[in-house]
C-alpha cells in the first residue's frame, strides 16, 4: 500500500508518503504560503520513499474544515494529481487528523479537536480511539460559537487545536470541565495518511472529481437588502 | 501538439483543448450567472466554491469530446493565473499546476487579458496586426494597441466602474435582474431615444480613458427626479426611455473613443471582445461608423468573446513553442496574480 497525503487546512502545510508500515513526512507552519510549497513537499516525500507517482495506490487529503482557501487548495491539488494518474482519492476530516495527532503526541484516546474558525466561531469535533487504532468521530462535526459548545466529555478528554489557543477558558466554562489541552498541534499529512490507510482498506475512497472540500460554514454571502429600486 | 486550457478567473469555469494541427478539439464552459444573480453581482467565495465543483467534470467532458487521454495525448496545461479573483484563480492554478506535475508536462501561466486580446486568432479568418482591441466586460474597459504577440500598449481604460458594471448597477436601479446588459438592451428597444439625453463621459476632452460611475449617478438622479414629480412608481415607458438613453450614452462613448484610438495609433482594424461586445447597438454603430472611415471592425465568435478556455489553450499553444523540452517555467510553485498589468508581460 502506497499513499500520498496532503493537508493544508490550517497554518501548517504538510505532505506525507505512507509506504506500508513506513511514513515519510514533511511539514512547515507557513501561513499564506501553502500554494508555493505544497507540490515541492510532495516531490520531497516521494523522493524520500523512492516512490514515483505511478506507483501510488491512492491519494488522501485533509478535506477540512479549516481555512476556505486552504481546504480548496488541498482539494484542487488532489484532483489534479489524481486525474493525471487515474488514482482514487481518500478524503479525511482535518478535525480527525488533528485528533490523531493528539494520540501520536500524548497517547490521548479521547480528544476534542477544535480549530479557530474566525468570526467568533470554532470548528469542533469529538473523537475516540477505535479498534483500528485510529480516531473515530463521536456525534458530528460542527461550526459553532465557543460558548455554545455542548459536547459531553469526561475528564480524560484531551483538547487540541488552535481553538484552544483563543477560547480555552470559554470552552472549559461552557462544558464545565477543566480539560488538559495542547493548542500548538495542527492536523498534519502524516495523520491524514494513517486515517486514509484504514479508510481505503474499508473501501472508503472516491473518484478524483469527487475530492471536494467540507467547509461546515455555509452562510458565506448575504443577499442585498434595501437597494434603491425605482 | 495539444494544450489543455483552464479558465477560472471570475464566474465562468471553462476547459478547452486545442491542437496546433487540428484547431479547437473541445470547448466546455459552465457559467455561474444563476448562482450570483440573487446577490446582484459576483460573490467571490461562492465563485471559488463552484469552480472546485465544476472543474474536474469539465476536464473529463473535454477529454471525452476530443476522444483523448490526459497522460498520453496532452502536451501541456495552460491556465489563467491572473488578473482576477484571488480565490477563483487559486482553484484553477492549484488544479492545473498539479495536473501538469502529475502527467510530467509543462504548466503554462496565462494572462487573462492577453488571452482575450488574442482570442481572434483562434478562428480561421483573423485580423492582421496591428489592431486595436476594445475589451468591454463586467470587470474591464480597455483600449489596447496590439502590434504583435507579446507587444501591447494600453491606450485607455476606465478610471472607475467597468462598463459591464455600469450596466449591472443601472439595471439594479431599474429593478432588472443580474447581469444587466441583456436586460437593459431588451428594455431599451421600446424606449424613446429623444426623451432623455444623458452625458457621454470624458468625450469632450482629449484622451482615451473612460469613466462610467458618473453616468450611473446621472441615471439615479434622473429616476429620483421623475419619482418626485409622479409621487408613485415610475411607469414602464419611462423606464424604457431611461434604459434607452443610458444604452445610447454608453454606446456613443465607446464608439467615439474607439475611433479616436484607431486614428491616434494609425491602425485600421478594431477587435471588440468581452461580454458587452454582444450589445447589438454597439455592434451596429461601430460597423457603420468605421466603414465610413475605411476601417474595419472584427468580432470574435460570441463563445470566444466572453470568458472561455479556448483563448487560454490557444495562448498556451503559442507559449509552448518557446518552452524547451522538459522545462517547466513556473517551477513547482502554484502562483496566482490577482492584479497583473498587461504591459508588464
Amino acid at each position: 500500500m502506497k499513499l500520498l497525503a496532503i493537508e493544508t487546512a490550517t497554518e501548517s502545510c504538510s505532505a506525507a508518503l505512507l509506504d506500508n508500515n513506513e511514513i515519510f513526512s514533511i511539514n512547515e507552519v507557513a501561513p499564506r504560503r501553502h500554494n508555493e510549497i505544497i507540490l515541492s513537499m510532495c516531490e520531497q516525500v516521494l523522493a524520500q520513499g523512492q516512490t514515483s507517482l505511478s506507483q501510488l495506490d491512492a491519494i488522501a487529503f485533509g478535506r477540512g474544515p479549516g481555512a476556505f482557501t486552504g481546504v480548496r487548495l488541498a482539494a484542487s491539488v488532489t484532483q489534479g494529481i489524481a486525474l493525471g494518474q487515474d488514482l482514487p482519492v481518500v478524503p479525511v476530516s482535518s478535525l480527525a487528523a488533528l485528533a490523531q495527532s493528539a494520540f501520536e503526541s500524548v497517547q490521548a484516546t479521547q480528544v476534542l479537536s477544535c480549530i479557530d474558525a474566525r468570526m467568533q466561531e470554532v470548528y469542533i469535533g469529538q473523537y475516540k480511539f477505535n479498534v483500528h487504532k485510529i480516531m473515530e468521530l463521536v456525534g458530528e462535526e460542527k461550526v459553532t460559537p465557543p460558548n455554545m459548545v455542548n459536547e459531553e466529555v469526561n475528564d480524560k478528554c484531551y483538547g487540541v487545536g488552535s481553538g484552544w489557543k483563543t477560547y480555552a477558558r470559554v470552552l472549559q466554562e461552557t462544558m464545565g470541565k477543566k480539560l488538559s489541552y495542547d493548542e500548538e498541534l495542527y492536523p498534519q499529512a502524516e495523520h491524514v495518511a494513517k486515517l486514509a490507510n484504514v479508510y481505503f482498506q474499508q473501501d472508503n475512497s472516491v473518484s478524483a472529481v469527487e475530492a471536494l472540500p467540507v467547509y461546515l460554514r455555509d452562510n458565506v454571502a448575504k443577499k442585498p437588502k434595501n437597494k434603491m429600486v425605482f | 501538439m495539444r494544450v489543455l486550457g483552464i479558465e477560472s478567473s471570475c464566474d465562468e469555469t471553462a476547459v478547452a483543448i486545442i491542437s496546433d494541427s487540428d484547431g479547437l478539439l473541445a470547448n466546455k464552459l459552465y457559467s455561474q450567472i444563476e448562482l450570483h444573480s440573487p446577490y446582484g453581482g459576483v460573490v467571490p467565495e461562492l465563485a471559488s466554491r463552484d469552480h472546485i465543483r465544476k472543474l474536474g467534470p469539465l476536464v473529463k467532458e473535454a477529454l471525452h469530446d476530443a476522444n483523448l487521454e490526459l497522460a498520453k495525448d496532452i502536451d501541456a496545461i495552460a491556465y489563467t493565473s491572473g488578473p482576477g479573483l484571488m480565490g477563483a484563480l487559486m482553484v484553477g492554478a492549484g488544479f492545473a499546476r498539479s495536473l501538469a506535475w502529475s502527467i510530467n508536462k509543462p504548466a503554462i501561466s496565462i494572462h487573462h487579458m492577453e488571452a482575450h486580446l488574442l482570442a481572434p486568432l483562434i478562428e480561421s479568418i483573423s485580423p492582421e496586426f496591428p489592431y486595436v482591441a476594445l475589451l468591454v466586460s463586467g470587470g474591464h474597459t480597455l483600449l489596447v494597441k496590439i502590434d504583435a504577440i507579446g507587444s501591447y500598449r494600453i491606450l485607455g481604460e476606465s478610471i472607475d466602474d467597468a462598463v459591464g458594471e455600469a450596466f449591472d448597477k443601472t439595471a439594479q436601479l431599474l429593478g432588472l435582474p443580474y447581469p444587466g446588459g441583456p436586460q437593459i438592451q431588451q428594455l431599451a428597444k421600446h424606449g424613446n431615444a429623444k426623451r432623455f439625453n444623458f452625458p457621454r463621459p470624458m468625450t469632450d476632452r482629449p484622451g482615451l480613458d473612460f469613466s462610467f460611475s458618473g453616468l450611473k449617478t446621472h441615471v439615479l438622479n434622473t429616476l429620483k427626479e421623475l419619482q418626485g414629480n409622479q409621487q408613485h412608481s415610475i411607469d414602464e415607458q419611462t423606464r424604457a426611455d431611461v434604459a434607452c438613453a443610458f444604452e445610447d450614452a454608453v454606446v456613443d462613448t465607446l464608439r467615439i473613443k474607439s475611433v479616436r484610438a484607431l486614428e491616434q495609433s494609425n491602425a485600421e482594424t478594431l477587435v471588440v471582445a468581452g461580454g458587452v461586445g454582444a450589445n447589438k447597438k454597439l455592434r451596429q454603430q461601430l460597423k457603420e461608423k468605421l466603414a465610413k472611415k475605411g476601417m474595419e471592425v472584427f468580432y470574435p465568435a460570441p463563445e470566444f468573446c466572453t470568458d472561455n478556455a479556448a483563448m487560454v489553450a490557444q495562448l498556451g499553444l503559442l507559449h509552448l513553442q518557446n518552452i524547451a523540452q522538459g522545462e517547466n517555467p513556473q517551477g513547482l510553485q502554484i502562483k496566482v496574480r490577482p492584479r497583473w498589468s498587461l504591459e508588464s508581460i
